[in-house]
């Protein structure tokens, strides 16, 4: 139990990486822009790949009436979100940490891993909420107001996950860093889980004997 | 028919197959020949290997190709105004154009030099001296824009530079022209003895580059032509060559040709740096302009400098010393180890080559033979490493490729020489043209030359285009020098006439070019910083519009209460921050030019309406798929009218 606990204490605290590393990653790609554009999402604001792309997004988003990328300030998300994977990471490890002494069971270790991808499965929600919103709420007055073949107006929801072309930007959307640290951290919970029910077991079969 | 043709060719290759084994050479040479294309072809979203930069000549300005393709990248404004981007007609711009002689719009551009650092190209700034109205400038190689220019006083005719020593301590440059110093009125043929060669150091501070006249050496009334820096062991000298050593004034083409040998010029500046460190030298009375421009506000100012140290180098012993170089040397070029001085006698066959040991050896043994103007002459036999015997007529100049050989143009001859460096024997010879007088091999006036192709640039506009009037472009050649024999692979057309071209691997600089100024670092008095702040104020008749642009509009678009009479200065804040995203602005009636605003720059165009009416500006950059869209209208009224001074944009 002591090897798994501490297995549980340090995939929590490998979520201390978004802090640091992006969620998510969006890259704008077109033939005039060699150099691509980019945000990198993080779970505290919206930040540019490389200076001014936020600024230059925004003014080619003009054209086509789409709002202005979010400020830190502008979305309740990027306060709560870092509230939330502190306190997360703070339980994971109280839980690790309690494990170690004995004072709980393996089955926390799950739990805690249940809690978070119930979160997780939330917060990703509420980030294509988001997107839908920023992709189709448009400024009726834009400048440019096209349409798709069939007559419907065009809207610009960037993908939650991979590739779509949208007009001449290719777009593309992927997990970054702080994504797979998050999601290496919380596969280790799982592995602890499992460690502390095997050997759990041993230990019962060492009883029976 | 056609058929028998068909079988006749493939009877042919076949015949190539079988015999191709046999006959390597001759096969290799055909699949060389067959291959210069794709040597100079640069596949489209590809980059050239090496900047080249070539002279303008009498456009006054930069250009800047790419090898080996050949393929023009920009021209840079230097010593003329340049209506493309406004350069020279912006009153950000037009101090960089002031002179003691006030407002000089052009000048012939000449010699190219890519700043040194241990002989090595460093690629922080490249210099050109303006020949006409003796000017220095030195461009920055991260924004490629001039970014500061001096006049050089007692100097007529700014031949003989502009060359950089081996740590870019000085930029040296070298009168033509000998004049009055100071200048006076007096008969023109009382010259010999009279007038002066001033040889100009100019200090370049290696933080950012900044210049300061330090001394001019006072030499005898020659010509002096061109020079060169000693590298390596003969750092801290310098090499002029000299012709009209006759000290003629008239019909110099008979009468200045009239000595056998003229001189190569070597100046211990080492030895007269610490002359006048010391104290040495006179301070002379003088007036001569310092342009520099501003990055941070965009501006350039020009400050009239009053005084110079002029050295009279028969005070110093040992600081000067003439080689006598046969037939009016014009290249005086240092091959790569700092050893040999070589000397292209013009109006020879031959090409002399100095020796610095011998040269050293020589002044301690006190070989001469007599002096000029109290310089000691060395004696010929004493100072020559070798002549080569080249066969051709009229060499000029000479560059290396770092493999000890030496690539000579000749001018009468047209054709470049390639020879090596000490055994003095030709390896080869290609024909140019028509009428070589330049050529460059990127990094071949350094220690380290990149020695894979050879630029010849030619002096007469006769070229194998198609014909375009009696007035054309001039013409080069791109010669691949990687082997052992030169190979011809390109003919492309240059801009104005270039005297002489600089070259560097595209890596030194590519990374390193700037994309957008930053507008937070935008210091113009009269920047818009934000839309908000744009306004419009007057003083008196004097009219000030703080304007902002960003795609695609102008902030003001609406201008209202212009009078007949106003003098209006439309200062322009560029608040893209976007990589190519300038904007332009032009109005109808100016007297000036368009201006082009950077991202994050700040541009002023000034506008003297004439008329009453509403009259409309523009972006004359294309800006975005709304460009069309960018324009505004300025309401004219007469001189007497009480209309109040408005702004608006979206109203």
């Amino acid at each position: 139990m002591k090897k798994a606990s501490i297995i549980m204490m340090v995939g929590p605290l490998l979520l201390l990486g978004l802090f640091v590393f992006p969620l998510w990653n969006i890259m704008l790609g077109a033939p005039q822009y060699p150099d691509p554009l980019g945000i990198n999402i993080h779970i505290d604001g919206i930040r540019d790949v490389n200076e001014f792309d936020i600024q230059n997004i925004d003014g080619l988003n003009h054209y086509i009436g789409m709002k202005t990328l979010p400020k830190p300030e502008d979305m309740w998300e990027f306060s709560t979100f870092p509230l939330i994977i502190g306190i997360m990471i703070f339980l994971g490890t109280l839980i690790g940490l309690l494990g170690y002494a004995g004072k709980v069971s393996y089955k926390w270790f799950l739990g805690w891993f249940i809690l978070m991808s119930v979160l997780g499965v939330m917060g990703m929600y509420d980030f294509n909420e988001w997107m839908v919103d920023y992709g189709t709420n448009l400024d009726p007055h834009a400048i440019m107001k096209l349409a798709n073949p069939d007559g419907t107006p065009m809207t610009y929801k960037p993908p939650l996950f991979g590739h779509t072309k949208m007009l001449n930007f290719d777009v593309t959307s992927l997990p970054s860093t702080g994504a797979w640290f998050m999601f290496t951290g919380m596969m280790l919970t799982v592995v602890a889980f499992f460690m502390g029910r095997k050997q759990r077991q041993s230990r019962v079969e060492i009883g029976n004997e | 028919m056609i058929k028998i043709k068909y079988s006749a060719l493939a009877f042919l290759g076949l015949v190539m197959v079988f015999t191709g084994c046999n006959d390597a050479g001759k096969s290799s040479n055909g699949a060389l020949s067959s291959s210069a294309a794709e040597k100079v072809y640069v596949a489209p979203g590809e980059q050239d290997e090496f900047y080249a930069f070539l002279s303008g000549g009498y456009s006054g300005n930069l250009t800047v190709y790419g090898l080996p393709s050949g393929r023009m990248f920009k021209e840079i404004p230097v010593f003329s105004q340049f209506p493309t981007s406004g350069y020279g007609y912006s009153e950000e711009t037009k101090p960089m154009l002031n002179t003691s002689f006030g407002f000089v719009p052009w000048d012939d551009s000449h010699h190219p030099d890519i700043s040194q650092t241990n002989g090595e190209l460093d690629g922080r700034w490249i210099f050109i001296n303006g020949n006409n109205t003796p000017r220095i400038a030195r461009i920055s190689l991260s924004t490629f824009e001039t970014e500061e220019i001096m006049e050089i006083p007692n100097s007529a005719g700014n031949h003989s530079s502009s060359f950089i020593t081996e740590n870019t301590e000085y930029v040296v440059a070298g009168t033509r022209f000998s004049v009055p110093v100071p200048q006076r009125d007096m008969p023109i043929n009382e010259y010999k003895g009279n007038f002066k060669g001033a040889l100009s150091f100019i200090s370049v501070a290696p933080d950012d580059g900044r210049l300061n006249l330090e001394f001019q050496v006072l030499m005898p009334g020659f010509n002096y032509d061109l020079s060169h820096p000693g590298r390596g062991k003969s750092h801290g000298w310098f090499f002029f060559s000299t012709y009209n050593t006759e000290e003629a004034n008239s019909l110099l083409e008979v009468m200045a040709s009239q000595n056998d040998k003229d001189f190569i010029a070597a100046i211990n500046w080492k030895k007269i740096e610490e002359y006048v460190k010391n104290g040495g030298g006179t301070k002379m009375p003088a007036n001569y302009a310092h342009n520099v421009y501003d990055e941070e506000t965009h501006t350039g100012t020009s400050t009239m400098k009053k005084e110079v140290i002029t050295v009279d180098p028969t005070k110093i012993p040992g600081s000067v010393y003439f080689l006598p170089t046969p037939k009016s040397p014009h290249g005086c070029d240092v091959d790569p180890t700092g050893q040999y001085i070589i000397g292209s006698g013009k109006l020879s066959a031959d090409i002399t080559v100095h020796s610095f040991d011998k040269m050293l050896a020589a002044i301690e043994g006190e070989k001469f033979d007599g002096e000029a103007y109290g310089i000691p002459i060395l004696k010929f036999e004493e100072v020559l490493a070798g002549t080569v015997k080249s066969g051709g007529l009229g060499p000029l100049h000479t560059e290396f490729d770092g493999q000890g050989n030496a690539y000579t143009t000749f001018f009468i001859s047209s054709e470049v020489v390639k020879w090596n460096v000490g055994s003095w024997e030709v390896i080869d010879r290609k024909p140019t043209y028509y009428s070589v007088g330049h050529l460059m091999i990127p990094g071949g006036n350094s220690r380290k030359p990149f020695g894979k192709y050879v630029v010849a640039m030619n002096k007469i506009t006769k070229d194998r285009y198609l014909p375009t009037g009696p007035e054309m472009e001039h013409s080069a050649q791109i010669y691949d020098i990687s082997g052992e024999k030169m190979e011809l692979i390109y003919d492309f057309p240059t801009h104005g006439e270039p005297h002489y071209a600089a070259g560097c691997p595209a890596e030194l600089l590519a990374p390193k070019s700037q994309k957008i100024y930053r507008l937070d670092e935008n210091k113009h008095p009269y920047a818009t910083p934000t839309p908000d702040k744009a306004r419009v104020e007057r003083t008196g008749n004097e009219v000030h519009v703080y304007m902002s642009t960003i795609r695609s509009h102008f902030t003001p678009d609406n201008i209202e209460g212009i009078k007949v009479g106003d003098k209006v200065y439309f200062h322009i804040t560029n608040h893209e921050q976007d990589f190519d995203v300038p904007h332009g602005f032009s109005i109808i009636g100016q007297n000036t030019s368009e201006i082009l605003v950077m991202p994050g720059q700040t541009k002023t165009s000034v506008w003297e309406p004439k008329k009453v009416g509403v009259w409309p500006f523009y972006c004359t950059d294309f800006c975005s798929a709304l460009h069309q869209e960018m324009q505004g209208y300025v309401r004219v009224s007469p001189a007497n009218s009480n209309i109040e001074l408005s702004w608006t944009l979206g109203e």
